[in-house]
């Protein structure tokens, strides 16, 4: 069922320039090239009926309702696929179309049951909309026929019924009936009221790119089916609603609408899961949400969506919410639950009493990319101004700091160049690091759909990911790189179109610093970084390299897509360099279809950046020690600030084993679990006094935690979102936040108690300091993006629309810089002790550090984290699937069940961290980026063995957190 | 839970030749150390700073490899004139 507020088009909107003049029904319409007469009617407010059209899909022609009459054209042609044409006469209603639409609504109706009154869709069904719009009064064939519709038969099938015959009544039952199908948690498959419109199987192909979905069957025996006719669970089907929201029966219904009824209103927000930023209509009744649809206006996802998004948002009214704040003087002491004033009173003055006993620097705030951006400037300011130093950081620290600092280095700005649509113009598409159908899932199916169109692809990755090799998609070369050898392999690269001569010496001579690219010229040139030379490091044969670098280099436009398979590494910053260097050397960057495009982790990650959060840079990517900017903030917030930079997430955490930091206020993030060493974080954890937690949970950091404020979910606030695109986009309130307060009135009341004074009324009034402190964001404001729906900075007196891509005339630094990218081995090496590099990333149905996901039925596609092995490696250690295998690294060790997959390479074994009992991160070490700190996750040497029980560590985290249970039920705690 | 030996300064000299290794394929050694010193000083807070400089003073810079070496001494000399 398509967003109770839309209007849909029927047919997609066509991008040409050329305008084309017809009339419809007599009156003139001027429409692109390329439309519809459907669309063309519609448009201009003529409603021609139709069923199997909608406009998030192509058209397809089949129900014959939206047939018209075209003067000069035999017969009656559908409107859907009629293209208009210069002149075109369009007759959309008489008495021969209503005769023949009245026919063909009799038909479906006579297979369609008639329990209008207790349907699902009822207030919202196309079908019972075009009964209606047709005058539909009479259906002359009864229902006791052949059918889809009862579970009894009520009459023999007729002889000569095709197929159908072969499958005859048996004992009563109407063998062409199949039952409800609520296999999957979100959603219900009614078959009985399906009219085979075939638009859930066009949204799974055409929208989502899985093709789960078929038509079964021919003729009247036609019927949609999830992968070889299994339910919906067990089928290739992932849950993203695509084939729900298209239905436009009650055939595909959420479990929701079933449950609640329509909605009454809609508000447009963002969602708060991954990076792409997916724009929301939240249907609601009341403050109660009955779904979440995505906005086919949505420039980052054009109406498209994931199972995190459109379904997994019970967390927000689940049980284990914390409503009321708590404080407790030792983490061994029970919670005690307060009001908001003792809560907010205690964490001011246990950080005060800190900061006079041990120094201004002894205590920082962390804050979170899933906040809002309002947020977290908040926390960035109220530490400069309010701690008095800049111990402010962010967990973009461990997942994109390189990425800031990497592109800041290059090209002059710590962000992707391009938007997402930008891709449909990409020749050749290379990702790095990234596995976009599970981390980034509403993009990966953009991407696939250009796949399908024919560009080329380039993955580098360890592991055979889904993008590889998927339906309609398989990649032209899979690097398989071994873990930890990005740099290698990027050199190599960079070596092969310098060395072949496939520069694009125009660009780099106009665009690029002289000096610099003649060093990187000489460097890369060098023999030692030939694919030939690497491929001992890199494991990948270098003809393959070659080849893969000829094809970027000269396949039309290249783009390049990464994520923290990049990062997440030694020499993370290093690569990000390299892969610079490689668009700026063959001139793919500062148009569309090109650029080097970061696939950001969370919703907020870009924003948090963006807003100060780094410890040596003030909102904008300026550093504390520039004068003149440091003066504009000191004036602006009346009040001196530090010119030097304050300490990184695990400098703090060093400092706090030192002594020297003995107080911390995290907002929205959950470091025990999320950052690695766990044992090194807890360790920090404990050496700390107050330690104040602001969060939606009792996360894995809160059980560390002095002081619990409780947060406030997406759902509850208004503010803004900034994806990977640098689309800063409203995120509104649709419902009272149930903890009370809004997160940014949180930290606005623990900055007024430690005596620095804010006092913002509204968001937007946060936006506006932002706008004006900021030079990239100047022209940004909440009426703003509500007039325009979305904005991507830089957005000022320039570019008052904002700047889809960046870099076009000049680079943001002036000249291009290449960097020199040396491969340098990670510390990090196998040996016999550890003979297997342990690698770790997500899966599609969980989020990060799982406090969301977990809390959704999403747990039913992902229980648990499991440790995957190469086959070869599982029976050298004689490991089954389904095995408990003991994992143990120079940091620690930890126990996961066995899952043999071929994707794997021997040698190298992978997790995902979305559990915390998992302790993933107990085994992932301290060893960082050498320029921004980001942990090394993607590279941990570890044995393996097949274990009977938990590792000690699992043991201990078991007692200890239910210990912490135990303690906050002690509270009294209020649960939802 | 449980407690790891802490050495902050070991956690600096491995930092401070990660930087260092980052520099080593710079021919122009001066631009090397130069660009050592100045990504220390712009990403350092003040008592990281302190702390590899007491490190340099105390232990004449042990674990640091050559050219996080030189780079420190810069930093101290620098220290030292500022003084």
């Amino acid at each position: 069922m398509l967003s109770i507020v839309e209007l849909d088009f029927g047919t997609p909107k066509s991008k040409s320039a050329q305008q084309i003049t017809l009339t419809i029904d007599g009156r003139e319409v001027s429409v692109p090239a390329g439309t519809s007469v459907l669309r063309a009617a519609s448009e201009a407010g003529v409603q021609i009926p139709k069923l199997c059209a909608t406009e998030l899909l192509d058209a397809f022609g089949s129900c014959r309702l939206c047939l018209v009459q075209i003067e000069g054209m035999k017969g009656y042609p559908a409107s859907c696929t009629t293209p208009v044409a210069a002149g075109m006469k369009v007759t959309t209603q008489n008495a021969k179309l209503a005769d023949i639409r009245r026919g063909v609504m009799e038909l479906y109706i006579s297979d369609h049951p008639l329990d209008c009154l207790t349907c699902p869709a009822n207030g919202h069904c196309e079908l019972q909309d075009m009964a209606g719009a047709v005058g539909l009064r009479d259906v002359r064939y009864g229902y006791d026929g052949v059918n889809h519709v009862y579970a009894e038969s009520r009459q023999p099938v007729p002889k000569g019924f095709g197929e159908i015959t072969a499958v005859r009544t048996q004992n009563g039952k109407n063998p062409l009936f199949s039952a409800k199908d609520e296999s999957n948690p979100y959603f219900t498959f009614d078959p009985s009221k399906c009219i085979v419109c075939s638009r859930c199987v066009r949204a799974c192909d055409e929208q989502q790119g899985t093709l789960a979905l078929t038509i079964q069957g021919r003729g009247f025996a036609s019927k949609v089916a999830a992968s070889q006719d299994e339910g919906f669970m067990d089928s290739e089907c992932v849950s993203c609603g695509a084939c729900v929201q298209a239905c436009p029966t009650a055939t595909l219904s959420e479990t929701s609408l079933i449950k609640i009824g329509q909605a009454e209103h809609s508000v447009t927000t963002t969602c708060a899961y991954c990076g792409v930023g997916c724009s929301f209509r939240a249907e609601m009744r009341g403050e109660e949400i009955v779904r979440m649809v995505p906005n086919k206006d949505g420039r980052a996802n054009h109406g498209h969506s994931c199972v995190k998004g459109r379904f997994a948002i019970g967390y927000a009214t689940h049980k284990d919410r914390i409503l009321k704040p708590m404080v407790r003087s030792k983490i061994s002491d029970p919670w005690r639950e307060v009001s908001w004033e003792e809560a907010i009173a205690h964490a001011a003055s246990e950080f005060k009493r800190i900061q006079a006993k041990y120094g201004r620097d002894s205590i920082g705030g962390i804050t979170s990319s899933r906040c809002t951006n309002e947020e977290t400037y908040l926390v960035q300011k109220l530490v400069r101004a309010g701690f008095g130093n800049n111990n402010v950081d962010t967990c973009a620290r461990v997942c994109h700091s390189p990425t800031g600092y990497g592109l800041k280095q290059t090209l002059g700005e710590s962000a992707g160049t391009q938007d997402f649509d930008s891709v449909m113009q990409a020749d050749v598409i290379m990702v790095i690091g990234a596995n976009p159908t599970d981390g980034h899932p509403v993009f990966a199916s953009q991407m696939k759909r250009r796949l399908r169109q024919g560009a080329k692809l380039i993955v580098v990755d360890p592991r055979s990911i889904d993008i590889v090799r998927t339906p309609h998609v398989q990649a032209d070369y899979h690097l398989k790189l071994k873990p930890g050898t990005n740099v290698a392999l990027v050199t190599a690269l960079a070596h092969a179109i310098v060395t072949e001569g496939l520069v694009d010496e125009e660009f780099v001579r106009t665009r690029c610093e002289a000096d610099a690219f003649a060093k990187w010229r000489a460097f890369v040139s060098e023999q030692r970084n030939s694919p030939e030379a690497m491929e001992s490091v890199t494991g990948v044969p270098a003809a393959q390299v070659r080849s893969a670098a000829r094809l970027y280099a000269t396949g039309g436009n290249g783009a390049i897509y990464y994520g923290l398979g990049v990062t997440e590494h030694s020499q993370g910053s290093t690569t990000v360099m390299g892969i610079a260097n490689l668009a700026m050397a063959t001139g793919n960057i500062g148009r569309e279809g090109v650029g080097v495009n970061p696939l950001r982790g969370q919703n907020n990650v870009q924003g948090s950046c963006d807003m100060g959060s780094f410890p040596h840079e003030f909102p904008g990517y300026r550093h504390v020690a520039d004068n003149a900017v440091r003066a504009t903030f000191e004036q602006a917030w009346n009040v001196h600030l530090q010119n030097e930079p304050g300490l990184r997430i695990p400098n703090m955490f060093e400092a706090a084993l030192d002594g020297e930091f003995r107080g911390i206020y995290i907002e929205g993030e959950d470091i025990a679990q999320s950052d690695p060493n766990t044992q090194h974080v807890t360790a920090a954890l404990t050496a700390m006094e107050c330690v104040v937690v602001q969060d939606l949970f009792l996360n894995e950091t809160a059980k560390f935690a002095h002081v619990f404020l409780p947060g406030s979910s997406f759902l509850e606030k208004d503010g803004t979102f900034t994806n990977a695109e640098r689309r800063i986009s409203l995120v509104r309130k649709v419902m009272q936040p149930k903890n009370g307060y809004a997160d940014w009135e949180i930290t606005q009341l623990l900055s007024n108690a430690m005596g620095y004074l804010m006092n913002y009324a509204h968001p937007s009034e946060i936006m506006d300091e932002i706008a004006r402190l900021t030079p990239t964001f100047a022209g940004v404001s909440f009426k703003k993006l509500d007039e325009l729906g979305s904005i991507q900075w830089p957005c000022n007196e320039e570019a008052p629309l904002g700047t889809p891509t960046m870099h076009v005339h000049e680079f943001v630094r002036g000249k291009g810089r290449f960097m020199l990218t040396e491969y340098v081995p990670t510390a990090e090496k196998v040996n016999a002790k550890y003979p297997l590099i342990l690698t770790t990333g997500r899966i599609l149905s969980q989020y990060n550090v799982g406090a969301q996901t977990r809390r959704t039925e999403n747990s039913r596609w992902h229980s648990e984290d499991r440790l995957d092995i190469h086959p070869q490696d599982a029976e050298d250690r004689g490991i089954a699937e389904g095995d408990w295998v003991g994992i143990e690294s120079r940091a620690g060790q930890t126990v996961l069940r066995a899952t043999i997959s071929a994707r794997m390479q021997p040698g190298v074994v992978y997790t995902t961290f979305h559990f915390p009992f998992s302790g993933a991160n107990v085994i992932t070490t301290d060893n960082s980026d050498w320029a921004t700190n980001c942990p090394e996750y993607k590279v941990t040497a570890v044995q393996i063995t097949r274990v009977s029980q938990p590792s000690e560590w699992q043991q201990r985290y078991r007692v200890f957190s239910e210990q912490q249970q135990e303690l906050l039920r002690e509270s009294g705690a209020t649960a939802v | 839970m449980t407690t790891q030996a802490h050495d902050s300064s070991a956690a600096l000299v491995k930092m401070a030749n990660d930087i260092a290794d980052y520099f080593h394929s710079e021919p122009d050694r001066k631009l090397a150390v130069d660009g050592i010193v100045n990504h220390i000083t712009r990403f350092w807070e003040p008592r990281m700073r302190k702390k590899i400089l007491a490190h340099f003073a105390g232990h004449s810079g042990e674990g640091l490899n050559e050219l996080a070496r030189a780079a420190i001494a810069r930093l101290a000399e620098a220290a030292k004139t500022s003084a």
